[in-house]
């Protein structure tokens, strides 16, 4: 049996911000604890006490709108109905202002071992455009409670080119990360998702353009590594050993099982997503889902996503492609946007940059 | 039927000076029509000609009047084309007239094609019987109108029927003029066929139908004829004439009438325009004057977006050219563009009328190159070559001389852009002949001008330059030496060959310089820089660079994200098959086509 991560969707927001397109609804007791109910249905119904579980990450949404009681009941169903491993990464997503130090601490019981914290800025005023409900601050607060309360493996979520912002603003903000006691940083290039607030003129117009966008990334880039973060995905940046072992499963190309309204899963050899619907969720014994693909993982697909680690990918996977994909590198290697070393190839920073584009000419 | 019956005529006009307009009325006036079959302006039955206001191909109606005389009269309307691409076939549909209205728009004046025209109809022998028409228009002034008619052509005027086509306004005075001013047709129906065809076109049941004015003779079904300048011989199926909207097989022609001939005829090619129809047991001793095979002016190059289409573009062509004789294709290839075919064409007009019905008809996405002329190269050796396409031209060091086509041209202004007018002839090499004043407000420019200066934009930029006033009408003059360059286009170093073409070396530097910044207009950012040079020889004379794009979208790519993800990577790679991968560089279409229109 392979093993497996598992992903619980928790759609439940105190107010939602106007550049997400994630599912997520207004928080309500009833429906969390109805949530909570279907979530651990869930688990029994797709439980295999012989299949090894390493990570669980609680993402959505807002999951730190859940009780800690209710955050432990999940864990603990996973626990009964899976394997569990001992050294398991359980990550929770969280708001800074969700985060007192009594929650904190009470966290830590859960088997919670990672945070990852939407902090974005350290920038009050931008903290404001983007709509978050807490300040710089607040940010730097929760993270410093987190740590004492014996958390070591924090992430926090920066964002990049949003409008107005200049390169000082962004030194500034990721100063300030240093000053911190974290150990993985997401760093995200704002992207305007339609249908969402942020997608109208008004907003479109004030952000940065390619080249300064570019600048920005590549800049966080050199910083970040420059002081330890080192770069192991386009936008995921770690102390060494602190990488998302959890994301890591979907570059990878490995089993994940996703619980939750429009919750994503790969496993049993399909792509699969449970429906949109939080009514529907509570209300059906099993979540409903719809096939997103049923031959997942070949080679295309496979090398677009280790393309996006600095791992790269090994050619020697490509098998009879690898002639022609190696035909193709003279060029991307000549423009900085590749590295070929020991059947090797893995993308710069600038390369990154360009992703869609170097994948699509080198794979697709 | 008495000949003194029959009036043969046709009408000159500038576009939209209301020649369909009052065609109209004079089918609803001889009430051959009901008004309830008729859509609006009904001679020009293709979409394009409707669209743009222009005929393209010449048709022949047959009408009945009863005249004030209390006399009924056949009347045989023949429309022509318009426009200068079509000048040899207007001359045609003239020959087969003894009369031609001339529709002046009583608010603009006279116009370059229709004074070509109506010079033309004069050198027929025709009787020019004017018409001033939007006499409605409030800013008409049929007087001044007039007497510009009397000053310009030098016919009288003064008594023209002012009317309105579209308000339907005295449409029997014109009616009368065509009875009393047109002479009938002469002609002997006992001597041997002698008939001018000035029309055909194909038809899938019958073969070609060709329109003919019968000078001499009779022709009749079951006859042998023979064209007399191709040799070919057939056998007359049909011979009659054409109402409103149909054929009708009346059996016979006879000299004087103005009818049509079908004799199981498959080619198009056989049946030239202003040929001889005979009797091929009693031949005529001699064809009617001045014949000639047209021949195309201008190529240009039309490949298919997808490469797969192009069977379907052969085909397309191949069903157009059954229509028209005067459009000729070869295969050809680029190693930008692939598979295509070089086509010739008349001119212009007749160039774009025929890309837009291939795509419009025919659902086809093109790619055209640059036009081009027939440039006449003398070599070394003292042999003679004739270049239509730039990839031929021939190494500098083995030409003797080059020359290029001339054109004599018309250009009628207002005298305010006189200014205007010249300086773009100057720029486009043009000679200054003389200008004449038509009236205290209007001018006649006579320039000569190298054809392949006209070919691209000219006549876009002329009616920019002039808010829209000037006409221009042009006729070729023959070859003249010239200072000629073939500027090649690099992209990434290598040279495309779709985008190299012949020029004066006098405008080289500047073309070529608006061709790169074009280019880099229309050549997105992509994954590599993109260097673009203009040269002549080896000699780099412009360059610009696209530079690499710096950033495309750069998302988050989560386990939700990854079947989309792939499936935007299979379409991004899906999408740039539209484009023209040439090497690493990728070329859309609108590049190609960018390069054409260079000026506006």
């Amino acid at each position: 049996m392979n093993d497996l991560g598992i992903y619980i969707h928790v759609p439940f927001c105190g107010k939602k911000c106007g550049y997400c397109d994630f599912y997520s609804l207004k928080y309500s007791k009833d429906n969390a604890d109805a949530y909570v109910q279907a979530v651990l249905r869930n688990l029994d119904y797709y439980g295999k006490p012989q299949t090894p579980v390493d990570t669980v990450y609680f993402g959505g949404g807002t999951p730190s709108l859940l009780s800690t009681d209710q955050l432990a009941l999940i864990i603990e169903r996973i626990q009964n109905r899976f394997s569990l491993e001992d050294n398991c990464e359980i990550t929770l997503e969280a708001n800074p202002s969700g985060l007192s130090p009594e929650k904190l601490k009470e966290l830590r019981y859960t088997g919670i071992n990672r945070l990852s914290i939407g902090v974005q800025s350290m920038t009050d005023s931008q903290l404001q455009f983007l709509g978050r409900s807490h300040s710089s601050a607040r940010a730097e607060k929760a993270v410093l409670d987190a740590a004492d309360a014996g958390f070591d493996n924090i992430s926090c979520d920066l964002m990049l080119a949003l409008p107005g912002q200049t390169m000082k603003d962004l030194e500034y903000s990721v100063s300030r990360f240093f000053s911190m006691p974290i150990s993985h940083i997401s760093a995200y290039i704002l992207k305007i998702e339609s249908g969402t607030p942020f997608d109208c003129g008004n907003i479109r117009s004030r952000l940065p353009d390619d080249e300064l966008t570019a600048e920005l990334y590549l800049h966080t880039v050199d910083i970040l590594e420059q002081h330890g973060f080192f770069q192991y995905e386009v936008s995921n940046f770690a102390k060494p050993s602190f990488e998302s072992r959890h994301n890591c499963r979907y570059w990878q190309c490995r089993d994940y099982l996703g619980i939750g309204p429009s919750a994503h899963s790969c496993c049993g050899g399909k792509r699969f997503a449970a429906e949109s619907d939080l009514e529907k969720f509570i209300s059906s014994h099993v979540q409903p889902v719809y096939v997103t693909d049923e031959s997942p993982c070949g080679f295309e697909e496979y090398a677009m996503l280790r393309l996006r680690l600095r791992d790269g990918l090994d050619l020697r996977s490509a098998g009879e492609k690898r002639s022609m994909i190696e035909k193709k590198l003279p060029p991307l290697i000549k423009a900085g946007y590749i590295i070929f070393n020991n059947d090797i190839i893995s993308l710069t920073p600038k390369g990154f940059l360009m992703s869609n584009s170097v994948i699509e000419y080198l794979i697709f | 039927m008495a000949n003194e019956k029959i009036r043969n005529f046709c009408i000159i006009a500038h576009i939209d000076h209301g020649k369909s307009t009052l065609a109209d009325r004079i089918l609803e006036k001889t009430e051959t029509v009901a008004v309830r079959d008729m859509e609006d302006q009904l001679l020009d039955n293709m979409d394009i000609e409707r669209e743009r206001g222009i005929t393209i191909k010449a048709r022949a109606v047959r009408l009945k009047y009863t005249a004030l005389d209390g006399e009924t009269y056949i009347f045989n309307l023949i429309d022509t084309p318009g426009h200068v691409d079509f000048n040899y076939e207007v001359s045609r549909s003239l020959a087969a007239c003894e009369g031609a209205i001339l529709v002046v728009d009583a608010s603009q004046g006279i116009e370059a094609q229709t004074l070509a025209n109506t010079y033309l109809a004069i050198e027929h022998d025709l009787e020019v019987v004017p018409v001033v028409n939007k006499i409605d228009l409030p800013s008409a002034d049929p007087d001044r109108v007039c007497s510009e008619v009397e000053n310009v052509i030098g016919i009288p005027a003064m008594d023209a029927p002012r009317i309105s086509a579209k308000m339907g306004t005295n449409i029997e005075a014109v009616l009368e003029k065509i009875v009393t001013d047109i002479p009938a047709p002469k002609g002997d129906t006992k001597k041997p066929l002698k008939a001018l065809i000035f029309d055909s076109y194909y038809d899938s049941y019958k073969g070609v139908i060709i329109y003919v004015r019968v000078k001499e003779g009779t022709v009749k079904v079951g006859d042998s004829i023979r064209l007399m300048a191709t040799g070919a011989v057939f056998t007359v199926v049909e011979a009659g004439f054409m109402d409103a909207s149909n054929l009708i097989n009346s059996g016979s022609l006879e000299a004087g009438e103005v009818g049509y001939i079908a004799a199981s005829i498959k080619s198009i090619g056989d049946t030239q325009v202003g040929d001889t129809v005979t009797n091929n047991d009693v031949p005529c001793d001699e064809p009617l004057p001045g014949y000639r095979k047209v021949n195309p002016m201008v190529f240009s190059g039309i490949y298919p977006a997808d490469g797969a289409k192009y069977g379907d573009l052969r085909e397309a062509l191949e069903k157009l050219q059954l229509n028209d004789a005067s459009l000729s294709f070869e295969p050809e290839t680029s190693i930008a563009l692939g598979f295509g075919f070089r086509c010739g064409f008349l001119g212009l007009l007749h160039m774009e009328i025929i890309q837009e019905r291939l795509e419009r008809e025919y659902n086809l996405d093109l790619i055209t190159t640059a036009p081009s002329v027939i440039y006449k190269v003398t070599l070394t050796n003292g042999e003679t070559v004739y270049i239509d396409n730039p990839s031929n031209y021939p190494d500098p060091a083995l030409i003797q001389t080059a020359e290029e086509p001339m054109v004599k041209a018309d250009i009628l202004s207002p005298s305010e852009f006189v200014g205007n007018i010249m300086e773009l002839c100057q720029d486009r090499r043009g000679i200054f002949k003389d200008m004449q004043y038509l009236d205290d407000t209007r001018v006649n420019l006579h320039y000569e001008l190298p054809l392949n200066e006209i070919i691209y934009d000219f006549f876009d930029v002329l009616k920019s330059r002039t808010k829209g006033y000037a006409s221009f009408d042009y006729e070729m003059l023959g070859y003249t030496p010239s200072k000629l360059v073939k500027l090649d286009i690099l992209l990434n170093g290598d040279v495309v060959d779709a985008l190299s073409f012949i020029i004066h070396t006098d405008k080289a530097y500047g073309r070529a310089r608006k061709i790169a910044e074009k280019l880099k207009e229309n050549i997105p950012r992509q994954l590599f820089e993109v260097p673009i040079q203009a040269a002549i020889g080896g000699k780099i004379i412009a360059r610009e660079t696209v530079k690499a794009m710096r950033k495309d979208v750069l998302a988050k790519c989560y386990g939700g994200d990854i079947t989309r993800k792939k499936k935007l990577l299979e379409k991004q790679k899906e999408g740039k098959k539209r484009m023209r991968q040439l090497g690493t560089v990728e070329v859309p279409q609108e590049a190609f086509m960018s390069v054409l229109k260079l000026d506006s």
